[in-house]
């Protein structure tokens, strides 16, 4: 850590972790009402349990990139944030939105679209909060060194939150609401997040690999122009079946197909820069995070959006667990782990810690990421037998869904596996060890590359 | 990578081909718009129980347990075809008056059954979702689902 002002990360990094353990307890519940479907059914009914465990996926991720983003832009920028007085503020009201927002969920306060269920005075709020950061990130952007990651960084953020405004647009004919509402959430995950996903990764690439700032950055703008080429257009794979004319069936089947074209770039990107620098950085939990993202990502996203994304195969998969598959290790390939990456390599730094506990934090990479590998299988098995049986065979889906019941028992036993992984992970990364570093152990020390 | 390629060339192409790629979706998103409001969808037929239906709909979060035309939550039925399902083009009050007794039934309380909550809706409110549940399932949605079970 060179700049005073990156300290401003910690508080998002931390909010991001609670809400990490939010999202993974409320997902547990969830698979455990999968295979007791009585349990708390009066209480806490299995839609708001959902949108727990989605929303607070969200928020986190967010957060998690507007600590990412505070801890990498004074370094980039090679100057102070703007006002670290206005990101804190900013954090807090973030905080106390995205926690109005839970218990409000829990009352029955909600909005009805999904993932955009926050009621409007917090989707104000959230608004408000992206633009103290914009502004605060701008004007540090403006002040200091101008880089590709950083630039493309910023665009990447200003376009998060335009494309959030399509969020307040609610068309009473249901078609074009669907239509606008991929505006937010395609556009998101399939578009400007990969923006974030490949700066962030070549920042970490620059700083673990030694590699020279114009070789990543090049690749940076190609992974980039890959990401939103065929992602833009890869929206028509959402078109198929909600009321759009015929010909984004065409559409659809070749852009979403190449939009495994970037995550299999951001895969050889890391490993060519990691074998091309040879440089060993103590960090190497950092690494693995690095590594794994991009390869799990490109799974999850690549080759799970792939195998349902021609219209032929998706007419009959989709809105089956096959989606839920997909989602899963696709949101945690590409985003959850890209923020444990970032915070794994950061938090050694802001919190000047020696030793950090690395072999734990290894541990629950191993343990967080084959138990969601293994839930995307029990939840990919559950729809391949549901679309057989459902769309097929034509059988009505509560007696398909008798049918897949043992999937969703092993689904259950993959989540507790990831909430154990989870709390490895983030008790490695929050609590300080009490042991002092014995010889030969590594120790975070070394300066980064530049 | 190719020495050809310059870092600033690699940019240019980046926010241009960007650009292009855009204005190609709005144009597309455009005629799309158009063409629901005229084609794909009946807005003559979207009435203000249509509307309110919606509104019932999204405030229960229906989308969070159902799919409505696939999109949505894969723990309860589809609805986009609930009311093809129910026999709505042949009996449309039958369909109406068992799709009413379904929701009044709930939660059923049996063990082992996924429950769906009791809302309370009033019988003007039913008449606004399964409405707006009808209107839904005349959308064309190029043949999707494959069949009735959704």
């Amino acid at each position: 850590m060179k700049y005073q002002s990156q300290k401003v990360a910690l508080y998002y990094m931390y909010g991001a972790l609670t809400l990490f353990a939010a999202q993974v307890l409320f997902g547990v519940l969830a698979g455990t009402v999968y295979v007791f479907p009585n349990l708390l059914s009066e209480i806490l009914p299995f839609n708001i349990i959902r949108m727990i465990h989605t929303n607070a996926l969200i928020v986190w991720l967010l957060m998690g990139y507007f600590g990412a983003a505070y801890y990498l832009l004074p370094e980039e920028c090679e100057t102070e944030i703007y006002s670290p007085k206005l990101a804190i503020i900013q954090f807090w009201l973030f905080m106390v939105a995205a926690g109005a927002a839970v218990v409000g969920y829990l009352f029955g306060i909600h909005e009805g679209r999904e993932f955009l269920e926050q009621p409007l005075i917090i989707k104000v709020g959230i608004v408000i909060v992206a633009l103290m950061f914009l502004f605060n990130a701008t004007m540090t952007l403006l002040k200091g060194r101008k880089t590709a990651i950083s630039n493309v960084l910023m665009v990447a953020l200003w376009l998060v939150a335009l494309l959030f405004l399509f969020a307040f647009y609610n068309p009473s004919n249901l078609a074009l609401d669907k239509m606008y509402w991929w505006y937010v959430v395609h556009l998101w995950v399939e578009g400007v997040w990969e923006l974030i996903m490949a700066s962030i990764l070549a920042f970490l690439m620059i700083k673990m690999t030694g590699v020279d700032r114009e070789v990543i950055e090049k690749w940076l703008y190609v992974m980039v122009s890959l990401s939103l080429f065929t992602g833009i257009l890869g929206t028509g794979h959402h078109y198929y079946w909600i009321g759009t004319p015929g010909y984004w069936q065409w559409i659809g089947n070749v852009f979403s197909t190449l939009e495994v074209v970037p995550f299999f770039a951001m895969v050889v990107f890391c490993f060519y820069m990691v074998w091309k620098g040879g440089r060993d950085h103590p960090n190497k939990a950092a690494l693995l995070w690095s590594l794994g993202c991009s390869v799990m990502a490109f799974f999850g996203a690549g080759v799970w959006g792939f195998m349902h994304t021609l219209s032929a195969v998706n007419y009959y998969t989709h809105g089956t667990q096959i989606t839920a598959a997909h989602g899963h290790l696709a949101f945690y390939g590409a985003y959850v782990m890209l923020n444990l990456a970032i915070f794994t390599y950061a938090l050694p730094y802001l919190r000047r810690r020696e030793p950090f506990n690395q072999q734990l934090n290894m541990w629950g990479f191993w343990i967080t990421t084959s138990a969601m590998a293994f839930m995307t299988f029990t939840l990919t098995f559950a729809g391949v037998v549901q679309t057989h049986l459902q769309r097929v065979l034509g059988m009505g889906y509560m007696e398909v869904q008798d049918q897949v019941a043992l999937f969703y028992w092993m689904r259950l036993g993959s989540g507790v596996a990831v909430l154990i992984g989870v709390v490895l992970v983030v008790w490695s990364l929050v609590v300080i060890p009490r042991r002092v570093p014995l010889a030969g152990q590594t120790r975070v020390v070394a300066r980064p590359a530049e | 990578m190719s020495e050809r390629l310059t870092k600033s060339a690699a940019r240019n192409i980046f926010y241009g081909g960007t650009i292009f790629f855009l204005v190609v979706f709005l144009g597309l998103t455009l005629h799309s718009h158009i063409y629901i409001k005229t084609v794909s969808t009946d807005e003559s037929k979207l009435s203000p129980s249509v509307v309110a239906g919606k509104h019932i709909w999204e405030r229960h979060s229906c989308i969070n347990c159902h799919t409505l035309l696939g999109e949505g939550a894969y723990y309860a039925p589809e609805l986009g075809n609930v009311w093809v399902r129910y026999g709505g083009e042949d009996d449309p009050e039958g369909a109406r008056d068992t799709l009413k007794a379904w929701m009044a039934v709930q939660p059923t309380g049996i063990e082992g059954r996924r429950q769906m909550p009791q809302f309370n809706l009033t019988d003007p409110e039913l008449d606004q979702l399964i409405d707006f549940l009808e209107w839904t399932s005349k959308i064309d949605t190029q043949n999707w689902p494959p069949n009735e079970a959704g």
